[in-house]
């Protein structure tokens, strides 16, 4: 008896935790639709886009530096372990390039930059709704997903493939610091190992998904933010929600890009 | 100028507004009192269409609002201007910002005679050289006059007042009283304000209305109201527990 209640339990918490799933995607989308038809004949003032670009991107950018160094020294570190009288050396250049560009710029850019902005938009939108700004802007006849939502999503848009480029350039060179200093491997054969194994393509891939990474977080960040209901509180469950929706859906998307991208448009080349 | 009509609207599975009937005249200032959580805020807000109603009508000047889409209802808010219960001032911009702001959305004029009426109406609040300040270092009444400079930057036609004395002191409510009373003559507009500071209600409005059990259980002149019977009306007025009116 008690297993069937603790079963149907399970199974209408499942239920009801996937019905609500649903519901945000189809939020999520509305807000989406919303979005297109506000800056249909009218785009937001550049002021604004630009505004949010220098908050989200040249903000983001000392904390990024840190973490690309590190995740670069890292890769090299634990290339080289696993390499040991398997793979010569003389390769670990190339391993850190590719596996850097290709996955771990933009994912973690895309993690970090996710929990920096992602909490710091819902907060904003979320205090600004508790307390009737957004309600003060409607009343003012300013559509406030013109005026806040739009400049945001299209800055975390446009800013996380540059921050990307950044955090791929420092990681490389984070562990061409580890490789020639520590691990004994001379800066030619570093330098040689990136010139030999760099692909066009790969650089691509790295940068198309951290576009759709910082649509991702942008969208996250305004989504939750507008949804908050209910005072501190809310705005706290807002900024989390979105934080963890957008590094949950990075990551998914991450999988998605991954195969679309390598098993589908660059298979053959 | 105004006309609510049978205007119904159930939040959280409760039964706002039930029928509330108003009429507002050009130029006329209506005072919505009643006790707090009896919907005046909610009863403001459909009037600029920030809530659709369940059903009902609103006309305004002429034109019906319920039921119109966002971009359209844009067209018809230029008419009013709105002081919130906390004034809502965005934070992220200086005050000077803050009562620009639809003036650079909306008008024509260029960044001198912006910059000239934004002078004007924070003078008329009686605010001086504070368009550099962010509203974070402002007092609750400045905040407030703030908040009635920005509603008045566009020259509506409409200024819809929530709680607009809520939160200040007795000295201080009633500048904003005075200041209210100064702009209906000035600009001559149609105002709606709500309060549950009957002070404040007799100080500013034409005419009172009161809301109770989502309906207009009373409306009539200040003069009317001091001299009422009804029996919610006098609790109310003289705010006293004891009563028909259950505080909850």
């Amino acid at each position: 008896m008690e297993e069937t209640t603790v079963l149907t339990m399970g199974v209408r918490f499942v239920r009801f935790k996937l019905g609500d799933a649903i519901a945000e995607i189809g939020r999520v989308t509305l807000m989406y639709r919303d979005m297109l038809r506000s800056v249909a004949g009218k785009l937001p003032a550049m002021r604004l886009i630009v505004d949010q670009m220098n908050t989200i991107g040249v903000g983001s950018l000392g904390l990024v530096i840190i973490v690309s160094l590190f995740t670069g020294g890292v890769a090299a570190v634990q290339a080289a372990y696993q390499f040991e009288n398997v793979v010569p050396l003389r390769f670990l250049g190339a391993v850190i390039l590719r596996s850097v560009i290709i996955e771990l710029g933009p994912v973690l850019t895309a993690l970090v930059v996710g929990g920096r902005v992602g909490a710091s938009i819902a907060a904003e939108l979320g205090t600004m709704k508790v307390t009737e700004q957004i309600d003060a802007l409607r009343a003012m006849g300013i559509n406030p997903i013109r005026f806040l939502i739009v400049p945001r999503v299209l800055a975390a848009t446009l800013m996380l493939p540059i921050i990307t480029i950044f955090s791929d350039a420092i990681a490389i060179l984070g562990g061409f610091a580890v490789a020639v200093l520590t691990i004994g491997v001379s800066a030619g054969t570093y330098t040689n190992s990136l010139k030999d194994f760099f692909y066009t393509k790969d650089l691509f891939s790295g940068l198309f998904k951290a576009f759709a990474f910082g649509n991702i977080i942008g969208t996250m960040g305004c989504f939750y933010g507008f949804a908050t209901e209910g005072g501190a509180e809310g705005v706290g469950r807002a900024t989390t929600r979105a934080v963890v929706s957008s590094c949950v859906l990075v990551l998914i998307v991450d999988y998605v890009l991954a195969n679309v991208l390598f098993e589908i448009i660059f298979a053959k080349s | 100028m105004i006309a609510i009509r049978n205007l119904h609207k159930r939040l959280g599975g409760k039964s706002v507004l039930a029928g509330v009937n108003l009429e507002i005249g050009r130029g006329e200032t209506v005072v919505v009192v009643g006790p707090s959580g009896t919907g005046k805020s909610v009863l403001l807000k459909h009037v600029l269409g920030l809530i659709q109603p369940d059903s009902g009508s609103i006309v305004v000047d002429g034109e019906e609002i319920v039921g119109r889409r966002e971009h359209e209802l844009n067209r018809v808010r230029r008419k009013f201007g709105m002081l919130f219960q906390g004034a809502a001032l965005f934070d992220s911009m200086t005050v000077g910002e803050n009562v620009s702001l639809a003036l650079f959305e909306h008008s024509d004029l260029d960044r001198d005679q912006i910059e000239r009426r934004v002078r004007e109406r924070l003078e008329w609040v009686g605010l001086k050289d504070v368009e550099n300040v962010k509203p974070a270092s402002l007092s609750g009444g400045m905040r407030k006059r703030v908040g009635l400079a920005r509603a008045i930057a566009m020259d509506p036609q409409i200024i819809l007042y929530d709680e607009p004395t809520t939160g200040l002191d007795p000295i201080m409510a009633d500048v904003i009283d005075q200041l209210i009373r100064g702009l209906q003559q000035r600009m001559g507009v149609t105002s709606i304000a709500v309060t549950h500071d009957m002070h404040s209600a007799f100080k500013i409005g034409d005419r009172i209305a009161m809301l109770l059990g989502g309906t207009i259980v009373f409306n009539g002149t200040p003069e009317e109201m001091r001299n009422t019977r009804e029996p919610v009306v006098r609790q109310f007025m003289e705010g006293t527990s004891e009563g028909p009116i259950q505080p909850v």
